[in-house]
């Protein structure tokens, strides 16, 4: 996992060899400036017989500032790369998130949830961002710091020094068993505040049925459980961290009361050690206590940073089920002719729930297709497998006579346009989104294919008309123009084939029907399939696939289901009955308005 | 729908808030500056329930932060009075004492002791105060929420009202159990550790000092170098966020149009700016350390030299001891100091999410002045309708007068509308003049294109908003007079937007009725025409639901949808008919559900179905905020009017 994740260091592999080489050059400096210090007091101050000795303090005062602005430039230049290392790590770690995701199949898409992608990409990445500047900064001059501060005090006086081998186990052991306590709650406690944050979410979306049936105090009574719970587990988690500071004091005053009895009773009667040196040891006591804390905070982050990690490399780990084929794929598609040969198709491999089986079809290049049949038919399936936004799972889908999988991806998605039936618009000017299909797209172009779309008209009742700003998913035009606005930047592609999935259900039947008219006379080369609910949509097409269950039941013209088909039929009838969809015509006439 | 309108009209604005969205604390905006007012206000909240307990943590403070001083001063007295003593003891040929060593040696680790206590304590109690701070405001905030008018909802996004629970909270949870005790014992360190080297020594004191003023220059240089780019890395982060959202959200269209690497271009600018201004902001704040660090240490070195040359030219009556104490002291002095500084950033942001947080609390509350309450009613022995604890199925409007007495209106589900205007924003009227009567048990239709008002119309009735001018009347009475709570028992609702909530699907239907059995249940699911699709559910009623029950189709939820209306059996039904595309044998089971929740009710439906309108008692067509067209189906199609043509105009080939 980390050798995964540290492959997005790169350009920053030298910074984050010198980070850590910095903050080696401080701590040597910071171990050095007590040893001075010893020097100080001992041959300077108490130098000369105790008279003082003026030239070995200048020259020790001296050093010692030496020391301190080596140390001071360590230490910048160590801030500095520091945070360029571990800035530059997050960086390329998102960008490699998102170039992977760039890369996703439909079927790699499905199996992460959006919000978890962009958790993945926002909270986490911070998370280990964090971890790592901790690692490469602290991580490193901590224990280096200890094992200095150890040496050297071994170094002044071995027997006081034992002071310290008695003290680090106990700190040890006593933080050890604090976090294995503690981590599992901790765990525990992230969980429920994914809960919390659900019935947040579910509450501020879902506000007006709370009010509309008189919920509030059940879900603020929801919500207190929740909160509660937290609060106990977080607070017993940190109750059992309270013990940290206590046990770190205890260790730090214990050891200062051992190192002053030992050290003057070393002095006085032994005299093996000096004043001085009692003094940088006592120093170097809090080095190694004041390390020992950072290395424990240093854990607690680490094991936090844990799971983002994983969650992290989970992302960089999924490989892209849908590749262009090696070798000289082909780059380009004759024409708009389709064919299916016996596919079979299942979304979860090997789970024997076939969503499409023995689908045999041929279709002509230039034939209009309507497909129709109920909720899980796998209508939309059916069409995702034209520009291989899933595999087949047996058989083969045929674009132009050649197998989809021969060609190079873009050629065949720039050849296949596809309204999807969730589509969404992107924040920009209505000029912006249609140049999605069509990058260098020229300003008639995209008027000529508004036009066909039948989106012309109201993008020029806009005040700044093809400049208009959308905003997120479109949520400033209405749903009829949402969708045309789609189907025109479908349609900027000049397409060999073009597939609407349900792409004008909330678009009235006249426009619908204009659409189709200018679909037929403008571009009677491409191959069109239009899926719909409504049969008034599909009815004037050259064939129609009527599929239920996953198979193609039926396949013919309007008349020739409406004898053979008892599903069409069906479907027909019940919409003459008058179940059809009124509003979007109510829609198009309030936009005519005062015509 | 009328969402868009508004949207107009606070376009600016929105898009600003937009942009913030989720995700890491927001910029600090208002500069770097302490707010004290939200500082008080939130020491309120330490003060209202843990005052005993706060008044503990502050003697445990000080008691802690006194041992370590008194740490360092017995550093002083270790080596002159003791080492010193002994040494001269022993100098003078004398056996050297070491009892007073041990006694004092006793004294310390008393001190220490207790010292120790009290970071213990001083940690538990905190844990307790920053947890029950954090939980009452969390739950203050969820339950002020709950009392917010629906327009709150209108005009914060959701991104931004869930992030007050989220990256606000969480600030102010580091705030309240780090920062502020940290801040809170430096200060105490500071002036203890200021007077002890007083006593020691006054020149060196004011060296101490005068370093110091120079620490604080640099350090608030760059603190405020840093804060500018903290801004720029905030501002970064949301619109790095907010990108990454769109995109992802937008995938599949990626993929189809072969738009990835315009994707990824744009996403590498964002990135990069991201990246400068994190460095940057980071660059400067890691340097805080180290400069502060050894700063220190020059001083250290400083002071080190300066008490040398004191001590030995015999100035002021330094001693070694002396010289060994004071530089303990003037580390001491500056870590704490340091500490402050690093807070100070994060206290700040801190505050600026506590101030979100007040501002949502301090929101006002949706007004509710009614007074007539629904309840359970008979009919007694007399004739006239009493009030009665059991519930009978049969309700009544209870109606205290100014005199006392209380009159019992039986709960029919007749509403007027009169003369009903109607705005968002106070200036922009969006419905004009509405006029309806509908009898209980009549059904009535609102027909009209999207935007022309019939979502308003239907959420002025549960009084989602409130009207401008005109009257709502309720079985004769002003819904103004009705509480709130009793007027939407009174109506039922199934909104388009299905909002299934995490949980099984009985919990999802018993929602409407939350003392239903499970044969209720069942009987609510059946006449909605959702029990045969439930029970072929895997754990059939009992199978979770989540994310607003993702694992079902539109279809089915929408029959949950009914269900949970149905169990709670209203009067009145506010039905928002699907326009989503459901397949048509689904729809024809969806309007069956609907079909049955509206028989022997008054209903008000926003209808999409032709069979749902020609079904329909009177027809209101609207047209931008306004009735142009009422009556039945034969009567409006003989007008030939807007109707008319919108009838045929769905049907011409």
């Amino acid at each position: 996992m980390i050798k995964k994740l540290l492959r997005s260091v790169r350009e920053f592999k030298l910074v984050s060899v010198l980070t850590p080489l910095f903050m080696i050059g401080e701590v040597v400096m910071e171990v050095i400036i007590p040893l001075l210090m010893t020097q100080l007091v001992d041959n300077g101050i108490e130098g000369n017989g105790g008279a003082g000795d003026m030239n070995v303090i200048l020259l020790m005062g001296g050093a010692l500032a030496v020391c301190c602005l080596i140390s001071l430039f360590m230490g910048f230049a160590g801030a500095k790369t520091g945070a360029k290392a571990s800035m530059g790590f997050a960086r390329n770690l998102r960008k490699d998130m998102y170039y992977r995701i760039q890369d996703f199949s439909f079927a790699n898409i499905d199996k992460f949830s959006t919000a978890s992608l962009v958790t993945r990409l926002t909270t986490d990445v911070t998370r280990v961002q964090d971890a790592y500047q901790m690692i490469l900064r602290i991580a490193v001059r901590a224990p280096i710091m200890l094992i200095f501060s150890l040496i050297m005090s071994f170094i002044i006086n071995v027997e006081l020094s034992l002071v310290f081998v008695a003290v680090i186990p106990v700190l040890a052991v006593g933080l050890f068993v604090i976090m294995k306590f503690v981590h599992p709650v901790f765990e525990r406690v992230f969980k429920r505040y994914d809960t919390l944050n659900n019935v947040v979410k579910e509450n501020v979306s879902g506000m007006r049925v709370v009010k509309a049936f008189v919920r509030e105090d059940y879900e603020i009574g929801k919500f207190h459980e929740i909160s509660g719970d937290i609060y106990k587990d977080f607070s017993f988690a940190e109750k059992v961290l309270a013990f940290n500071a206590p046990l770190m004091q205890l260790c730090a005053y214990g050891g200062m009361i051992a190192i002053s009895w030992l050290g003057a009773n070393l002095i006085v009667f032994d005299g093996t050690l000096t004043t001085g040196q009692l003094m940088a040891l006592i120093t170097y006591a809090m080095q190694i206590l004041m390390n020992l804390m950072m290395l424990s905070m240093i854990f607690v982050m680490v094991t936090m940073s844990r799971a983002s990690a994983e969650r992290i490399c989970e992302v960089l780990d999924e490989e892209s089920d849908i590749k262009s084929p090696a070798g000289a794929p082909a780059s380009e598609v004759a024409n708009g002719a389709i064919e299916f040969r016996n596919v079979k198709f299942e979304y979860k491999k090997g789970s024997g729930k076939y969503a499409l089986s023995d689908i045999n079809i041929s279709i002509r290049s230039g034939e209009t297709i309507g497909i129709i049949g109920g909720t899980g038919s796998s209508k939309s399936t059916l069409v995702q497998l034209i520009p291989r936004l899933y595999d087949v799972s047996e058989g083969s889908v045929i674009v132009g006579g050649k197998d989809v999988r021969e060609y190079d991806i873009e050629t065949l998605r720039d050849a296949v346009a596809m309204v999807l039936q969730k589509n969404t618009l992107f924040s920009g000017t209505i000029k912006d989104n249609l140049m999605w299909g069509k990058l260098d797209a020229t300003d008639e172009e995209m008027t000529e294919a508004c036009k066909l779309a039948q989106a012309d008209g109201f993008i020029r009742e806009f005040p700044e008309g093809y400049d208009t700003y959308i905003e997120q998913d479109g949520n400033n035009v209405s749903g009829g123009q949402k969708q045309r606005l789609c189907i025109a930047r479908a349609l900027m592609k000049h397409p060999k084939i073009l597939i609407l999935d349900d792409s004008t259900s909330a678009v009235d039947t006249a426009t619908d029907a204009k659409i189709r008219q200018a679909f037929r006379e403008k571009i009677p080369d491409t191959t069109k399939l239009i899926i719909a609910q409504r049969i008034s949509s599909v009815m004037d097409a050259d064939r129609i696939i009527v599929l239920d269950g996953g198979k193609v039941v039926d396949f013919g013209t309007h008349d020739e289901l409406m004898q053979s088909s008892a599903i069409y039929r069906e479907v027909y009838e019940s919409q003459q009955k008058g179940s059809e969809s009124v509003d979007e015509a109510a829609a198009a006439i309030g936009e005519r308005g005062d015509e | 729908m009328p969402a868009r309108r508004r949207k107009k009209a606070l376009d600016s604005s929105a898009m600003m808030v937009k942009r913030g969205g989720p995700g890491g604390p927001r910029a600090v905006g208002t500069g770097m500056k302490l707010d004290p007012k939200t500082l008080r206000r939130l020491v309120g909240y330490i003060f209202k329930d843990y005052k005993l307990r706060f008044f503990v943590v502050f003697v445990c403070i000080i008691v802690n932060a006194l041992a370590g001083v008194a740490g360092s001063l017995f550093l002083k007295e270790l080596i002159d009075v003791h080492i010193g003593g002994m040494l001269e003891a022993k100098a003078s040929g004398l056996t050297p004492d070491a009892s007073p060593l041990v006694g004092a040696l006793i004294k310390m680790g008393c001190i220490y002791l207790a010292g120790i206590i009290a970071a213990f304590l001083q940690q538990r109690i905190m844990v307790t105060i920053s947890q029950g701070v954090q939980k009452s405001i969390r739950d203050e905030m969820f339950e002020k929420m709950q009392r917010l008018p629906i327009s709150y909802f209108d005009r914060n996004t959701h991104g931004d009202i869930m992030s007050h629970y989220t990256n606000d909270i969480d600030t102010l949870r580091q705030m309240l159990s780090q920062s502020i005790p940290q801040a809170f014992s430096s200060v105490i360190t500071i002036v203890s550790v200021f007077f002890s080297m007083c006593i020691l020594s006054l020149p060196l004191t004011g060296f101490v000092i005068a370093s110091l003023v120079v620490m604080m220059m640099i350090t608030g240089k760059i603190a405020g170098k840093s804060g500018k780019f903290f801004v720029a890395q905030q501002t970064s982060i949301a619109e790095v966020n907010g990108y990454i959202e769109e995109m992802i959200n937008g995938q599949k269209v990626v993929k189809v149009f072969n738009h990835e690497k315009p994707a990824k271009e744009a996403f590498d600018e964002l990135n990069e700016e991201l990246y400068v201004n994190a460095r940057e902001a980071n660059g400067f704040a890691n340097i805080l350390g180290p400069i502060n660090n050894n700063l220190g240490h020059l001083q250290y070195a400083l002071i080190a030299v300066l008490g040398g040359v004191l001590a030995i030219n015999g100035v002021g009556g330094m001693k070694l001891g002396d010289i060994a104490a004071f530089l303990q002291l003037s580390r001491s002095f500056t870590m704490p100091i340091n500490q402050i500084v690093q807070q100070f950033n994060f206290i700040i942001m801190a505050l600026a999410g506590a101030k979100r947080i007040f501002a949502l609390i301090d929101e006002k509350p949706e007004v509710d002045d009614g007074y007539v309450t629904l309840v359970n009613a008979k009919v007694g022995a007399n004739g006239d309708i009493e009030e009665t604890d059991e519930h009978t199925g049969m309700w009544a409007w209870k109606h205290p007068h100014g005199t006392g007495g209380v009159t019992y209106t039986p709960l029919k589900g007749e509403v007027t509308m009169n003369e009903v205007d109607f705005g968002y924003v106070e200036d922009k009227i969006v419905l004009h003049d509405v006029t309806l009567y509908a009898d209980p048990g009549q059904k009535v239709a609102f027909v009209g294109s999207t935007g022309a008002g019939k979502t308003t119309i239907t959420n002025l009735i549960n009084r989602f908003y409130d009207i401008a001018d005109g009257k709502i009347r309720y079985d004769g009475i002003n819904i103004n007079k009705i509480k709130k709570a009793d007027l939407r028992r009174s109506l039922g609702m199934v909104l388009q937007a299905t909002n299934l909530f995490t949980g099984t699907v009985r919990e999802n239907i018993r929602f409407g009725k939350l003392d239903a059995t499970d044969e209720e249940i069942v009987a609510a699911a059946k006449l909605a025409n959702a029990d045969d699709f439930i029970r072929r559910l895997p754990q059939g009623y009992d199978t979770m639901l989540t994310e607003n029950g993702a694992q079902l189709s539109q279809g089915q939820r929408q029959l949950i949808a009914i269900a949970r209306a149905a169990i709670a059996d209203p009067p009145v039904m506010i039905l928002d008919e699907a326009t989503s595309s459901i397949d048509t044998r689904t729809e024809e089971i969806v309007s069956k559900g609907m079909d049955s929740l509206m028989n022997g009710r008054t209903v008000f439906v926003i209808a999409h179905r032709l069979s749902t309108i020609k079904n329909s008692d009177v027809i209101m067509v609207l047209e931008q905020g306004r009735i142009i067209e009422r009556g039945n189906h034969e009567k409006l199609i003989s007008e030939k009017g807007r109707y008319y043509k919108l009838y045929t105009g769905a049907f011409e080939k």
